[in-house]
């Protein structure tokens, strides 16, 4: 179904993502991405119809962190906002809605990760199913890697084609100024058998913001909007041992639903922080070697925890604000292997 | 007094985040929960006859009750795995172990445990292994300690189970800790560096004028960095306050004792404190204070009174 609105992203902008920032607090991060949004658009915070914001208090140990966020919008006089306790993608989802209704033309997205004060891999354990999967700590790389095991197992992939995955990743984040790791490097003793240290995402802090607007409200505002055709997030059955870990039909399904599979795209940026898990996106989503995947490296190459979906979704649009991308796949997930997915399909216009 | 200084060293300090969560059970959960503490594993029957272990509330597939409760092997076949060289804490062994999805005998579904296994060569798809039991059982997850390699034939047709157990488990606790490395950042880490000399400082919003105290990085309403830092103080003026009578747990004060909104000279919004050096049925809005340092001399531990005649409302009505 197509919907009645036509929602464009007309502005992306991220942070240098990096290994540690003690010396900013969440807003001082988040705040020099959300004034260059405003800058490309000529935006104030108060021309602005809805903000919607994604983060997690868990990953920086700091209760409501997210509305010392808010500071940095200019929330006063109260302005109309939301946020998710996840990837800023579903975030992103929400204020696509909030437009489609027609309760607002325009749209603030922006998300965030400090990452760096506590441990990553235990803070993601506390998601889990808290009666069977939370007591044992099952840490984010383990339950990855018993997706790759799985992967090898069926036949789908082996190390040295999880390696390609990694050293192309970062070898395609050369070209991404804000990327953690850019160029290439030596995949390392294993983390988790079968992954290594390559095949594994940095660990990092980061922001992005995204500006949406409607219609012509859009084309004032972008030279090439980048236009959101068909958008929509599914979730897999949460218990592991139930799930086919080698496929991810959540993926394939949103992405229909999105019209994926309508039309050929000819970029996609996927939400993979694993090697293996690019490997599953790819044969769920069907997608061939005449797609270019993840030109801006992935989440291989920066992976700001709740920020990083909504980067994928920015990165996709940037690339058709550029005219280097005409139908751009952009994916999303949250949870651990691939729990929930969402898809958007963005599209350029051809000007005469 | 105001200047434009570099940010200093960035301050760190170690944060823990612990919590006990206390969660009650479903009747299925509860059922395969006192079944581990006896050493018995159920699995629940879907209505398209598969057997889920660990057994859920729900179907899945149909969102259907789930209640037919069926006895699986305490034997059966790795799914998948990966080795784990480096345990971390309250993972369920201390030594290099296999993460693994096992398939019971009877089951359709598999569970997630640790394999203790001398390596990771030790391991493969396909394995056979047995559940170790813990010495100490108590209805959770962990009364399987681990799996172990364990040679034996596939036997076993599910067994109808009704679940009853005596003292059935009908809740857990499952204790929760995550350590941190707390960073304030640039704003507020210069507001404690002042306040370790014993000045108060704030911000001020290039854009407004408004001086926040205590500053954190931001102006709420222009959305802009603040970035001049002003001294503020030390002296107040109380806009508002409450009479605490109940007393906290931990909390060397006795009650009744009055907390306060404080709006210290040249900022543009209150802080709140203590007031102390006066009884509590005689503090007033307006009345003028000033801050007693704590012995370390970190952070004012309370205000007390000046003695100078209170303040206008008209000087602090917009504060309030």
């Amino acid at each position: 179904m197509r919907p009645d609105r036509e929602v464009a992203i007309v502005a992306f902008a991220q942070s240098d993502h990096r290994r540690r920032t003690d010396d900013l607090s969440e807003v001082e991060m988040v705040m020099p991405v959300l004034h260059e949004v405003q800058r490309q658009t000529g935006l104030k915070a108060s021309d602005i119809g809805f903000t919607c914001s994604g983060s997690s208090d868990y990953l920086a140990g700091r209760a409501f962190s997210f509305t010392m966020a808010l500071d940095g919008v200019g929330a006063w006089p109260p302005i109309s906002e939301s946020h998710v306790e996840t990837d800023g993608a579903w975030a992103l989802y929400e204020a696509w809605v909030k437009l489609l209704t027609g309760e607002a033309d325009t749209a603030l997205v922006y998300s965030y990760g400090k990452a760096s004060p506590g441990s990553v891999r235990d803070v993601l354990t506390r998601q889990l199913d808290p009666y069977y999967l939370a007591p044992l700590w099952p840490d984010s790389v383990a339950l990855a890697a018993l997706q790759a095991q799985a992967l090898v197992d069926a036949g789908d992939t082996d190390e040295p084609a999880l390696a390609a995955i990694a050293a192309r990743s970062r070898q395609d984040a050369t070209a991404n100024p804000h990327a953690q790791l850019r160029g290439a490097r030596p995949q390392g003793d294993y983390t988790v058998q079968p992954l290594r240290t390559g095949d594994c995402p940095p660990i990092g802090d980061g922001a992005a913001a995204v500006i949406l607007a409607v219609g012509d409200r859009a084309r004032e505002l972008c030279e090439r909007p980048a236009w959101i055709r068909g958008m929509d997030h599914r979730i897999e059955a949460h218990s592991l041992g139930v799930r086919d870990l080698t496929d991810s039909p959540s993926t394939r399904l949103a992405a229909e639903r999105a019209g994926a599979f309508e039309r050929p795209v000819d970029t996609a940026e996927l939400h993979a922080p694993f090697t293996s898990q690019e490997v599953v996106l790819r044969k769920a989503l069907g997608l061939d070697g005449s797609v270019r995947v993840n030109p801006s490296g992935g989440a291989l190459a920066a992976n700001p925890v709740m920020a990083a979906g909504l980067i994928r979704l920015g990165e996709a649009a940037a690339r058709i604000h550029r005219g280097e991308s005409d139908r751009a796949l952009a994916h999303a997930t949250s949870g651990p292997c691939l729990q929930q997915n969402l898809v958007a399909v963005l599209e350029g216009e051809n000007r005469a | 007094m105001t200047a434009v200084t570099p940010p200093p060293e960035a301050l760190r300090a170690p944060l823990v985040v612990e919590f006990p969560f206390t969660r009650s059970l479903g009747p299925v959960q509860s059922a395969f929960l006192t079944g581990l503490r006896e050493r018995t594993v159920l699995g629940v029957r879907t209505e398209a006859g598969e057997v889920l272990v660990p057994p859920v509330e729900y179907d899945p597939a149909t969102a259907a009750e789930l209640r037919e409760l069926v006895e699986v092997a305490t034997t059966g076949t790795v799914t998948t795995w990966a080795w784990n060289p480096e345990p971390r804490p309250g993972q369920p062994l201390a030594t290099p172990f296999a993460w693994v999805l096992v398939r019971l005998d009877g089951a359709d579904t598999a569970l997630l445990h640790a394999l203790d296994a001398p390596g990771p060569e030790a391991v493969r798809t396909g394995l056979r292994v047995r559940i170790r039991w813990a010495a100490e059982r108590a209805g959770a997850i962990t009364d399987i300690a681990c799996f172990e390699p364990h040679e034996s034939a596939r036997e076993h047709e599910p067994a109808p189970h009704d679940g009853r157990f005596d003292a059935p488990v009908t809740g857990i606790v499952a204790p929760a800790r995550l350590d941190y490395t707390y960073s304030p950042g640039r704003a507020q880490t210069r507001y404690l560096h002042a306040l370790g000399e014993r000045r108060t400082v704030g911000e001020r919003c290039p854009s407004c004028a408004k001086v926040y105290v205590p500053p954190r990085g931001a102006c709420p309403t222009c959305g802009v960095a603040t970035t001049d830092q002003v001294e503020v103080g030390p002296r107040g003026t109380v806009t508002t306050f409450c009479i605490v009578n109940i007393k906290a747990k931990n909390l060397d004060i006795e009650v009744p004792y009055v907390y306060a909104h404080i709006a210290l000279d040249g900022a543009g919004l209150a802080l709140h404190g203590r007031i102390g050096g006066i009884p509590y049925d005689q503090v007033r809005m307006g009345l003028r204070v000033e801050p007693v340092w704590s012995e370390d001399g970190r952070y004012p531990d309370h205000y007390r009174p000046t003695g100078e005649p209170d303040a206008d409302y008209d000087t602090y009505k917009e504060l309030l």
